[in-house]
């Protein structure tokens, strides 16, 4: 039952909502179409709807709204968007419409909120993806299925390494490459123009699909823009068995347009004026990742989060902390020495990383090495810490040890090239190569049977 | 049957409701999405639907079923999973495919399934409301006791054996007031009151979950409760799945309320490949899990808390003991809390509603060790997983929490970054079952038990003071009297408290063995201060070998623990004592040369 009606009855105008009197039924989520004047037309979405009034979010600028001329015409349906293979190879805005004049074939339209997976549908991720970065390698594997962040900050080149698992990821023994779908949310245009060129260079063009809303677009067609992105993901992935992955860049702001809108309905605010429903929410896209038994396809996401302030207590990190499974974190005292990837392993996890590795996934040893790793550098930091204060000479013996690890984990195994692509093997060798600096009766966290088969004993033992 | 008056969310308003009751269950809308009755104003009836709302109009109907939120009970809930609304996903999948649609109509229990019924009541007996009436042997771990619902009793008329589906009758009873009535395998309870007992008794034995640091420092008894809060990434839901997999209860239930849908199917994909370390028996035939992960509708995972405990109670009434992981709390409080902000109710601490406090203790409330209508006696163990914000224990949720639980494991951010798992924090832990199980552990395990625990916790404890100096003056610069203390320390934490969850061997340690692992390092830490006070230098002391087996005892068989833990003792006694010896010696020598 689709019925088009258009009123003139707009009421009120305030910040991203219009109420709209008069109204008779308007559906929940219902699409409506806003005219102005001079011809200009913008989308918006029913917020709340009684038998009298209707509110209305508009997606982009409120400019030029007015009570008397502009006409409001309900569509009848929720938002649905077009998808398709042919949008591979192409860019769109964040509103889903074609950037430059190429026409687009759509295989069919999709409510762009998607449903919810099925837990009983789902099948647990377990295939490891080889990004060719030691740190998410070695100690917090990313696996098919899984929705791991970039927890970052301003400055810290989170995009560069966004780009850079882009061009690598592949999955052992596993032909099909990636179809890359990225939803740029409120970035800069120099940003975005660095993806495309970087996903140009590395020939995947041909299998990315682009969301653009930048910095400059309207920030409510934000709320859309991931949501398109999901939403083609999910036909590639589970209609035309593909693996996809995901990049959402950036999910915080994202999160800042949820509270604009949020403050505008004039909603209780719940921590720093996010609303209440914000975990739910980021729930609804970050929860649109996963493997399904008996599909083909897999959508994976790597979503860019920036800590406000650098601070992981922030609400944005912190819910999105508790949804995704793990996530990657950069430091900015890592990026100030130097170090690419600034990848901070001790803050950083992956949830899903056990069932991916181990003997006939990545290799035998895998988990107990990322372990040791864990340990070993867990320890270099606390040695750091108390050398500050009494000084190197007065460390013990297997402190300095530990001192020396931290600085070679940091420069051997953490730092590597932009273009430098790992194999799991590799990883795990410069593993070993730094264990080996430690006395054996240290790797309590390794299998008997591991250390002899891997530990290298220095030659004048 | 009333309309739609207006729609925000999950909330809807509906008018011409006249007639209907607070919590009555309705169907809202063309699509009858399945809602509730919170608010009553004239003939406005408030409701929180469980599915989306989007594309509903005004207008539509709304038609209320007269009955409260209820749950089916019955043969076919174990080893099944529910929606938070207890509707089977399994059935759901069938119907609609991977991903779940809207207004589905399925019944939580299947109908057409036969199940042999064996009577325990015999013709012309008495038999009262609660009281088993036969059973039915639903898998090879759960013998399913068919109870007389609610209202029902008197003198069983007939009752026959043989195979029925849930709704057809196996008894027919005549009741007090001469009429007669018949009873099938399949009864329904509504879930947010709770069920009827005989009384509560006292908790006397603990919930076994083969976790060292719970079973031996921080347990909680059969039929209490414990909050497990924590930052993300500090293992909550490991440790959760780690208790669904090896406590000792008879039946599990698994609340999954707004958490991830992957984390369901790691429980889907893992229970019935794993044994039950007591049965030898796949987890999932003593399993029942309810999902509503965080993009189902937000108002379900309200009631899945409540579903799961109603389900639970409905176990123990058949004299089980029957243990509710519910996780998280926090997605229930902010589901309750997402709700109220659409009411437009006054709102408490950061936006929670003022009941908050109250819904939590009504839940927690609901486990205990009873004694059943029957007379029976059954347990509801609650263990509720908390997300504070930031780690933030202060945070409402967490504090209206602590009030009401007496087992508190505090997850740290700091171990689980270090990769101490399971990170639960011995210093603030706490668990105030001691005294009540003090009995229980005298009798089955030993008297040394509390012993040794205190005498660890202390250990722990002065390790952790002088951690502190370290921090500032360095290890070297301790006399070998407080270095040995670290060591002892050390060992306590990395080979007692630190248990990995994925290794075979050490993911489950009976409460024997732990008892043998604990009681073998308070022999070496004895021994070993002794020693340091006879002048051993501390290097030498953890040289030893048999500090080096201590490491490995956790890597040692369940079968073979009694032997090992036999031979490092007498290691430790032999090694020391010869370290003593020795350094006697160098002493003697070193005076003989003065």
């Amino acid at each position: 039952m689709r019925f088009e009606i258009t009123y003139n009855t707009l009421q009120r105008a305030y910040g991203p909502l219009i109420v709209v009197e008069k109204v008779r039924n308007a559906a929940y989520n219902e699409i409506v179409r806003i005219r102005l004047e001079n011809g200009e037309e913008k989308l918006g979405q029913v917020l709340d709807t009684t038998d009298t009034y209707a509110v209305v979010q508009v997606f982009g600028a409120t400019e030029g709204i007015n009570i008397k001329t502009t006409s409001v015409t309900f569509l009848g349906e929720t938002y649905k968007a077009g998808v398709g293979t042919d949008m591979l190879g192409k860019v769109f805005n964040g509103q889903g419409k074609p950037i430059g004049s190429e026409k687009v074939a759509f295989d069919e339209k999709r409510d762009i909120n998607g449903m919810p997976i099925n837990p009983n549908a789902r099948a647990w991720p377990s295939e490891a993806i080889e990004t060719g970065i030691s740190a998410i390698d070695g100690l917090n594997t990313l696996l098919r299925g899984q929705k791991l962040p970039l927890f970052s900050g301003a400055g810290l080149p989170h995009n560069l390494l966004a780009a850079q698992i882009t061009r690598q990821a592949s999955v052992k023994g596993k032909e099909q490459e990636f179809t890359v779908i990225f939803a740029g949310i409120g970035i800069t245009y120099d940003d975005a123009a660095f993806f495309m060129k970087e996903i140009r260079k590395s020939g995947a063009a041909d299998r990315t699909v682009m969301f653009l809303n930048l910095a400059s677009d309207p920030s409510i067609e934000r709320i859309l823009t991931p949501r398109l992105a999901l939403t083609e993901a999910e036909y590639l992935a589970f209609e035309q068995n593909m693996h996809v992955l995901v990049i959402l860049d950036d999910m915080t702001q994202y999160a800042e347009t949820l509270r604009e809108i949020s403050s505008a309905r004039e909603e209780v605010p719940g921590r720093r004026g996010y609303p209440g429903y914000m975990y739910t929410d980021l729930a609804s896209i970050y929860e649109r990742a996963g493997v399904i038994r008996n599909k083909k396809g897999s959508i994976t996401q790597l979503n860019v989060v920036t800590m406000p302030g650098d601070d992981v207590t922030h609400p944005i990190p912190d819910l999105t902390g508790y949804i995704t499974e793990g996530q990657i974190f950069l430091s900015r005292e890592l990026a100030n020495k130097g170090i690419y990837p600034p990848i901070q392993v001790l803050s950083s996890l992956s949830r899903l990383m056990n069932n991916g590795i181990g003997e006939g996934k990545t290799r035998e040893d895998h988990k107990n090495v990322a372990d040791q790793l864990y340990g070993a550098y867990a320890r270099a930091q606390e040695v750091r810490d108390i050398s500050t204060i009494i000084g190197k000479e007065a460390l013990s013996e297997d402190e300095r040890l530990y001192l020396d690890f931290g600085d070679m984990f940091e420069n051997r195994f953490i730092r590597q090239g932009l273009y430098e692509a790992r194999t799991f093997e590799q990883t795990l060798d410069i593993g070993w190569d730094l264990l080996s600096t430690l006395p054996e009766t240290e790797l309590t966290r390794i299998k008997q049977e591991f250390i002899n088969k891997y530990y290298r004993k220095k030659a004048n033992e | 049957m009333g309309k739609i008056e207006r729609i925000t969310g999950p909330l809807v308003v509906a008018k011409e409701m006249l007639g209907s009751s607070m919590y009555d269950v309705v169907k809202v809308g063309e699509l009858g999405l399945i809602g509730e009755i919170i608010q009553l104003r004239g003939d406005r009836a408030i409701v929180q639907v469980y599915e989306d709302t989007s594309g509903i109009r005004p207008g539509e109907p709304v038609k209320s079923l007269g009955m409260p939120l209820s749950v089916e009970l019955g043969p076919g809930i174990v080893g099944k999973i529910f929606d938070g609304l207890q509707r089977p996903l399994e059935e759901i999948e069938k119907k609609t495919g991977a991903f779940i649609a809207r207004g589905v109509n399925i019944l939580s229990l299947d109908r057409k399934a036969k199940w042999k019924f064996v009577p325990i009541a015999k013709k012309g007996s008495e038999v009262k409301e609660g009281e088993a009436i036969g059973y039915v042997d639903e898998t090879k771990l759960v013998r399913h006791y068919i109870l007389v619902p609610y209202g029902l009793g008197g003198k069983i008329e007939s009752i026959k054996e043989g195979s029925y589906t849930i709704t057809e009758p196996i008894a027919t009873i005549k009741k007090a007031d001469g009429k007669e009535a018949s009873i099938s395998m399949m009864q329904t309870r509504p879930v947010r009151r709770p069920a009827k007992v005989r009384r509560r008794i006292d908790i006397t034995e603990p919930l076994i979950t083969g976790q060292r640091v719970i079973d031996t420092f921080f347990p909680v008894g059969k039929g209490g409760t414990a909050a497990i809060p924590g930052p993300f990434g500090s293992g909550k839901t490991v440790t959760q799945h780690q208790l669904a997999k090896w406590s000792d209860a008879n039946i599990i239930v698994y609340c999954g309320a707004g958490e991830r849908g992957n984390e369901m199917a790691e429980v889907l994909t893992e229970f019935p490949e794993l044994k039950d370390p007591r049965t030898n028996e796949p987890l999932m035939s003593r399993t029942v899990l309810i999902a509503n992960t965080s993009n189902m509708p937000v108002a379900a995972r309200e009631a899945s808390i409540f579903t799961s405990v109603a389900i639970a109670e409905y176990f123990r009434d058949m004299g089980y003991s029957v243990a509710v992981m519910a996780d998280s709390t926090s997605r229930w409080a902010e589901a309750m809390r997402e709700i109220s902000t659409r009411l437009e109710e006054m709102p408490g601490e950061e936006g929670y509603p003022a009941y908050l406090p109250r819904r939590l203790a009504e839940f927690y409330e609901r486990a205990g060790k009873v004694e059943t209508l029957s007379g029976k006696v059954g347990a509801v163990t609650i263990i509720g997983a908390v997300s504070p914000p930031g780690g933030d224990l202060t945070e409402p949720v967490t504090q209206g929490t602590l009030k009401i639980v007496k087992t508190f494991w505090s997850l740290d951010a700091a171990l689980a970054s270090s990769r101490h798992f399971p990170a639960i924090n011995w210093l603030n832990s706490y668990s105030l079952y001691l005294d009540m199980l003090e009995p229980w552990y005298k009798e089955k395990i030993g008297e040394e038990w509390l012993r040794n625990r205190e005498e660890a916790l202390k250990l722990l404890q002065q390790e952790a003071d002088l951690r502190d100096i370290v921090q500032l003056v360095g290890e070297e610069a301790l006399p070998n009297q407080q270095r040995i203390v670290l060591e002892i320390g050390k060992m306590l934490r990395e080979d007692f408290l630190r248990q990995n969850a994925y290794d075979d061997i050490d993911t489950y340690t009976s409460l024997n063995k732990q008892n043998l692992m604990l009681s073998t390092m308070l022999h070496f830490a004895k021994k070993g201060m002794e020693a340091t006070e006879k002048g051993v230098p501390t290097e030498q002391i953890i040289g030893t070998n048999c500090r080096h087996e201590i490491a490995r005892m956790k890597e040692v068989k369940e079968s073979e623990i009694v032997e090992a833990a036999k031979k490092i003792n007498e290691e430790i006694e032999k090694e020391i004592s010869e370290l003593i010896r020795k350094q006697e010696q160098t002493l003697q020598a070193a005076a003989s040369q003065r």
